[in-house]
């Protein structure tokens, strides 16, 4: 017998005596959405609030992400190749495909956000959507570019659209640790800076 | 700290060991992640208990079918691409995952933090054969540098100050000595990089998998996890067979509550969902998925009226109000899982080595506090500790006296029943002791501001005797 069969076997004998075995609870999801998070407002509305309170920038033009870049100090970038036109004037300079052994010589990543959730601030990034993982991670300062109409209110509204790809992000504030002395530092193996440049 | 010397049990007698500075990183950071976790749950709804049972009850519907829930598992990650392994124990499991990375060659490997990989002892394993494996959670990464323990199963390095950080740091020649927690914090991301980018395979744990979609699902902040899963070509994730929960629509139930009672924040800043090996077309990310799923005693837990104890999302919660892990912190408790979820899960996963751990649940004021207030998932811990106290009790009375003298000689006493006898009439004689003289210095000090009673011993027994024969 292999080990999964013996594994199974044992488990299926640990639950035999069991005369009345627990019932999937009957519940609503919208029970666990949090009502100060999700009300007050559109859906971009309440995005753009609980965004910022998890220290993401938004910007809604080229102008705005241009001023906020340059304060970042950010001069090359990789970008998705399909940015590369809407990504100019930026005083950027950019590459489409990330070299992994020039890993710190990206200021910026520039990706295509799947959608957001309003309710958390987060940025939703798929594999698909987006063509290298380190792009939108190994840089200091991470942009998503982001449909309007692609934003959800809801967490539950955001896991029924999981879909079929491999590889799902819901990536929230700049990465963060407490770890020493419970202090927040942010910017730990990730980016220190969050921006969704707004889009329709 | 007031220090009361004592015979104690073990927890007690480490509590004696425990520095000032421990004491008060412990138990500052605890009261603050309890008030935090209280705090956001009663901000964002209206009845958080409620919603709490309900993802007890989810749990332990899953237990209860898990039966069916395993294989539906398998079979969905299966069909994603992933390749599924199963582990009976530690011992397998170590060897099923060196197995996965000798055949592939892999001898560089980056981990992220997992509890599970604590369990099995993972990475002196993978040293001893060869194979560097890196933490790169910063507080694990400590841990490792020091060749030390996490002391929590969220925050692994709350017993350590940033001057022993900073000094560890220095240690392992990253950096002259520097105790500001954003320098430490740099330093660790620029060592990491390197490590990320020469590694072979990242090692990780799941936070729950979902039986239906066959997704892991994992929680971080630092990033670490998406770089492991972002540079190497290998995945391998542990994971014990209790993390699954029947339906994608269930992790909304579990990451609202895990988050908010782990961290006392409202959402991790990576909460991952994979189902496989990277997407075609994609340039970075695993081009193998293997899941190893883990018994190690938990399927024999599964059988016995402990089962609820597997309902764990090893949170932390516990952990941070228990007023034995206040005052403790979790090297006391000897084992991988401290706190009052250790204190159950530890000597039962312990396995034939239960009688080692037995003293555990009795280190605890049965406050109800852990069960009752802070687990999301609503387990009954403190019927839980109080039933363990009692198998200790049946199996291992001999030794569960042992190493707490005054205890251990009223047991003796109270087992003899012509000894017990004779210590009740012998007892008569304290009626006529001037106790206030009593020069020794333990009775003094309770005599200095107590009288005690008459002396009757025997009349209880005298009274039901009687009351027997009429």
């Amino acid at each position: 017998m292999s080990t999964q069969e013996a594994i199974f076997e044992k488990v299926k004998r640990a639950l035999a005596m069991t005369r009345e075995r627990t019932a999937y609870p009957v519940y609503d999801s919208a029970d666990f959405v949090s009502k100060p998070h999700t009300t007050g407002g559109t859906v971009e509305e309440i995005f753009r609030k609980n965004f910022a309170a998890v220290k993401g920038v938004i910007v809604s033009d080229a102008e705005e992400l241009r001023a906020v870049l340059a304060g970042h100090g950010v001069k090359k970038g990789c970008c998705d190749a399909a940015l590369t036109v809407m990504l100019q004037g930026l005083g950027v300079e950019w590459e489409t495909s990330f070299d992994r052994a020039r890993l710190d010589e990206y200021d910026l990543g520039a990706t295509i956000a799947s959608g957001a959730i309003a309710e958390t601030g987060s940025l939703i990034l798929r594999d698909r959507a987006t063509p290298d993982r380190l792009a939108a991670l190994a840089p200091w300062v991470h942009v998503a570019v982001l449909r309007r109409a692609d934003i959800v209110l809801t967490l539950p509204e955001a896991l029924a659209r999981l879909g079929d790809d491999p590889y799902t992000l819901f990536v929230t504030g700049p990465s963060k640790t407490a770890d020493v002395e419970g202090i927040l530092i942010e910017g730990v193996h990730g980016p220190g800076v969050q921006i969704a440049w707004l889009v329709d | 700290m007031n220090k009361v010397p004592c015979f104690g049990q073990p927890v007690d007698k480490f509590v004696a060991t425990v520095s000032d500075e421990v004491y008060h990183s412990v138990h500052s950071a605890s009261a603050i992640k309890s008030d935090k976790r209280r705090e956001l749950l009663a901000r964002d709804f209206p009845d958080p208990r409620r919603l709490r049972e309900i993802a007890g009850q989810i749990k332990r519907h899953t237990l209860d079918s898990l039966d069916k829930y395993l294989p539906l598992a398998v079979a969905s990650l299966e069909r994603n691409g992933a390749k599924v392994h199963f582990a009976a124990d530690g011992d397998e499991a170590r060897r099923v995952i060196h197995q996965i990375l000798q055949e592939r060659g892999a001898r560089k490997i980056v981990k992220s933090k997992s509890m599970v990989t604590e369990e099995i002892h993972l990475n002196d394993y993978l040293a001893e054969r060869g194979i560097e494996a890196i933490e790169t959670d910063l507080g694990e990464f400590i841990v490792q540098i020091d060749g030390d323990q996490p002391s929590h199963i969220v925050t692994p390095i709350v017993h350590k100050n940033r001057r022993q950080i900073a000094e560890s740091f220095e240690r392992h020649g990253l950096g002259a000595y520097n105790d500001d927690p954003e320098t430490i914090t740099r330093r660790a991301r620029k060592f990491m990089r390197d490590k990320y980018l020469a590694a072979d395979a990242g090692i990780t744990g799941a936070n729950f998998v979902v039986a239906e979609t066959g997704r892991l699902v994992l929680v971080t902040n630092e990033g670490n996890s998406r770089f492991s899963l972002a540079a190497p070509r290998l995945h391998i994730a542990l994971v014990g067979i209790e993390k699954i929960v029947p339906a994608d629509r269930d992790l909304a139930v579990f990451l609202n509550l895990l988050v908010r009672s782990a961290t006392g924040q409202q959402f991790t800043a990576y909460t991952e969902f994979i189902t496989g090996p990277r997407a075609d077309g994609q340039r970075s990310g695993p081009s193998e998925t293997h899941v190893v799923f883990l018994d190690n005693g938990r399927s024999e837990i599964l059988a016995t009226e402990y089962r609820d104890i597997l309902r764990c999302i090893r949170c932390g919660a516990c952990l941070n109000i228990c007023p034995v892990y206040r005052q403790a912190s979790g090297h006391a408790y000897r084992s991988v899982y401290p706190g009052p979820i250790g204190a159950v899960l530890s000597p039962l996963l312990a396995g034939g080595d239960f009688a080692r751990l037995a003293d555990l649940p009795k280190a605890c004021s049965v406050c109800g506090a852990c069960g009752g207030d802070a687990c999301p998932v609503c387990i009954p811990l403190s019927d839980l500790l109080l039933r363990l106290r009692d198998k200790a009790k049946r199996e291992h009375a001999s030794l569960s006296a042992r190493g707490v003298p005054p205890m251990g000689g009223f047991a003796e006493l109270a087992a003899r029943p012509v000894l017990w006898r004779g210590a009740l009439s012998a007892g008569r004689a304290l009626n006529y002791f001037p106790l206030d003289l009593a020069p020794v210095p333990p009775l003094s000090r309770w005599t200095a501001a107590r009288t005690l009673p008459e002396f009757r011993g025997g009349e209880f027994r005298r009274w039901w005797k009687k009351r027997h024969h009429e």
